[in-house]
């Protein structure tokens, strides 16, 4: 008696196995085209800016023709913009500010997480809810009141008023985060290292930091995100290019009266957007791995 | 090395929940003590209380002679292996077993040699470069207790160290840890549920129940002279059958009356202890090895009775016979050639040189 015949024999496991498959095709379809829709809604608007950034002013004017088509590419918004000293003097801003906000953030939420997840202290739970609270409340509504605290720090159109401001967007959400990922860390890990003989300060450093390093990383990358994009926040409290970051630098700067140079501006929002999606593409997988562990292994 | 003292040890939690209602209990040098017995009974606390992860409502905790109430787990010299392992992931076998000695600022040199000479008592020495997540349970676990052993600390600690383990691994890693005990005679205190690992591992083994003491002793004491109730059933598996009876003194000798009408006669040496209970109804405690089928009817105290089997399991080396009488159920061990049939009674043989006498209100044991 052959295979085949043994197949035939069990006609109710594959039809079974047959309907089961069917359905996954038709699982894979609708993610498919539901992937390819939401692919084309959001890559949609670069490709534009990319198309946009390689005309000239006289091209982009131009009414005529198909505006998704580039009929005499050239590269001298890109020369023209990183030749330009503004454009420089806004990116140092930016790198120099999210260098900064980073470093505070992640301090300040390490710090934070490990005590509010593990220190059992009164309050503790309620307080871990209300850092997160915080996170709710939009920039748009904190930057009034925040506007007469930098301005009372001196710090009104300075980037360092923005180092100081930032954190206030980041610390919350990366606390959020942390905690959930130091949560799902065994209980009886810092047992072990306390009868193995580690202080709170070596527990923090040796274990949970490098064992909680994948939630590290998520909230680093969401601290570089929101420092690097920022745009309410320097737009009220900065006002003269040599302090401005990126994000409003080229909006501002290089528009002349009512004269929008947008091959520039195209061109330096593609090149505003690249550390970002280079710091992405690298970290992506350790990015999903810290927003989910704190939900499956918590 | 050193002797573990726990006087009157009391542990409640917020809300007045007495986890550990004031125990005593005195572990000598060397000595191997398992703690068992039922979820929720206080052994893990009492032995996180020892280690201080955990604090003292009441009572103390000394450890080689020095009270530890007020003092860190880091200072107090033990060393813990947990259930679930506890390995640190992101470091290897090597820096897991030598994380605690570098924090003790041990010269690299004597950690070195430390760490060799535990992982080849342990045999995990092809193992040294690896990560925890390379390893199989059992692998894990020899870790954690490498972990432990390169200390050389006053007091081991294993809180249910086996039970994640698979049966297989469980048998063979008991083993392993008897013989590392051997090796190196730390002073040991383990916490299981398991009865079989208690009775194995243990030089005495402590029984406890909510939160209190049943009884303490080697597990041959244990197993043939319980104390209560709790610990003739706890200890043995199966477990000791209860058998509803009545005592009764009649014609000079006691006897004790079972359901079914049958009668056994309480063996001679017996009947100054068990003469209080004459007249009362009290429950009669066999092991299932001690009503089995007839045989060697030439030995003294032996009582044979009908009775009829319901449920047969064969074991291999034995055969569990289980019946039901006045809703006790009653196991008994027989020979597997014995033929047995569910339905159809046959003689039993009762050794009464091993009943025990049950009050059933104190729980305790004549």
């Amino acid at each position: 008696m052959s295979t085949s015949g043994a197949t035939r024999d069990l006609p109710g496991i594959y039809a079974k196995a047959g309907s089961l498959s069917s359905e996954r095709r038709w699982a894979l379809w609708v993610a498919y085209i539901s992937l390819i829709f939401s692919a084309i809604i959001f890559l949609a608007p670069p490709v534009y800016m990319f198309i946009t950034s390689l005309k000239t002013s006289a091209e982009v004017a131009n009414l005529q023709g198909n505006p998704w088509l580039v009929r005499n590419p050239t590269l001298e918004n890109y020369t023209a913009i990183l030749t330009n000293p503004t454009f420089l003097t806004f990116f140092w801003n930016s790198a120099k500010i999210t260098v900064m906000v980073v470093a505070i953030t992640m301090v300040i939420s390490t710090l934070a997480a490990f005590a509010l997840a593990r220190m059992r202290f009164w309050g503790s739970q309620a307080l871990a809810t209300g850092v997160f609270l915080t996170y709710l409340i939009p920039e748009t509504l904190l930057f009034i009141p925040l506007y007469q605290i930098v301005g009372g720090l001196g710090l009104l159109n300075s980037s360092w008023g923005l180092v100081v401001v930032y954190p206030t967007l980041t610390v919350p959400f990366c606390t959020w985060i942390m905690i959930g990922y130091f949560a799902s860390i065994p209980k009886e890990l810092d047992e072990a290292a306390l009868i193995d003989g580690a202080s709170w300060s070596q527990m923090l450093l040796k274990i949970f930091i490098p064992v909680a390093m994948p939630g590290i990383i998520a909230a680093t990358i969401f601290a570089f995100t929101v420092s690097w994009a920022a745009f309410v926040y320097p737009t009220a409290f900065v006002t003269t290019p040599d302090e401005m970051p990126l994000t409003i630098g080229v909006v501002s700067q290089l528009v002349r009266a009512d004269t929008f140079a947008w091959g520039q501006i195209m061109a330096g929002a593609l090149l505003a957007a690249l550390p970002p999606v280079i710091v992405y593409a690298f970290l992506m997988d350790y990015y999903i791995a810290g927003l989910t562990a704190g939900a499956t292994k918590g | 090395m050193a002797q573990v003292s726990i006087r009157k040890v009391v542990k409640a939690y917020d809300g007045g929940v007495q986890a550990v209602k004031g125990i005593d209990l005195e572990i000598a040098d060397h000595e191997f003590v398992v703690l068992v017995g039922p979820s929720g009974c206080g052994k893990s606390t009492t032995l996180r209380m020892i280690a201080g992860l955990e604090e003292i409502t009441g009572g103390e905790i000394a450890i080689g002679g020095t009270v530890v109430n007020d003092i860190p787990p880091r200072d107090r010299d033990i060393a813990m292996v947990f259930q679930n392992y506890a390995l640190y992931p992101h470091m290897s076998v090597y820096e897991n077993m030598a994380f605690g000695l570098t924090l003790r600022k041990f010269p690299k040199e004597e950690i070195r040699k430390r760490v060799e000479n535990a992982a080849r008592i342990l045999d995990i020495t092809p193992l040294l470069d690896r990560k925890p997540k390379a390893l199989s349970g059992g692998q894990r676990q020899r870790v954690a207790m490498g972990r432990a052993i390169v200390r050389d600390p006053k007091v081991f600690l294993f809180d249910e160290p086996l039970s994640n383990l698979d049966a297989k691994l469980r048998v063979q890693m008991r083993t392993e840890i008897k013989k590392v005990h051997q090796t190196v005679k730390t002073t040991t205190v383990y916490v299981t549920h398991d009865q079989v690992e208690a009775m194995t591992l243990a030089d005495r083994v402590v029984v406890m129940n909510h939160g209190i003491i049943e009884q303490v002793g080697p597990p041959q004491e244990l197993y043939h002279h319980p104390k209560t109730r709790f610990v003739a059933g706890f200890i043995g598996s199966p477990a000791m059958n209860f058998i509803p009876a009545r005592v009764e003194n009649g014609s000079g000798a006691l006897r004790v009356t079972l359901p079914n009408n049958i009668t056994v006669p309480v063996p001679e040496s017996r009947t100054a202890r068990y003469q209080g209970a004459a007249g009362r109804d009290m429950l009669f405690g066999i092991r299932p090895e001690h009503l089995t089928e007839v045989k060697n009817l030439d030995r003294d105290n032996i009582a044979v009775f009908e009775l009829t089997p319901e449920v047969i399991e064969p074991m291999g080396m034995e055969t569990l016979v289980h019946l039901w009488l006045q809703g006790a159920e009653v196991c008994c061990r027989i020979d597997p050639t014995t033929p047995a049939e569910p339905g159809r009674p046959m003689q039993f043989a009762a050794d009464l040189n091993h009943m025990h006498l049950i009050d059933p209100e104190s729980g305790k044991v004549l």
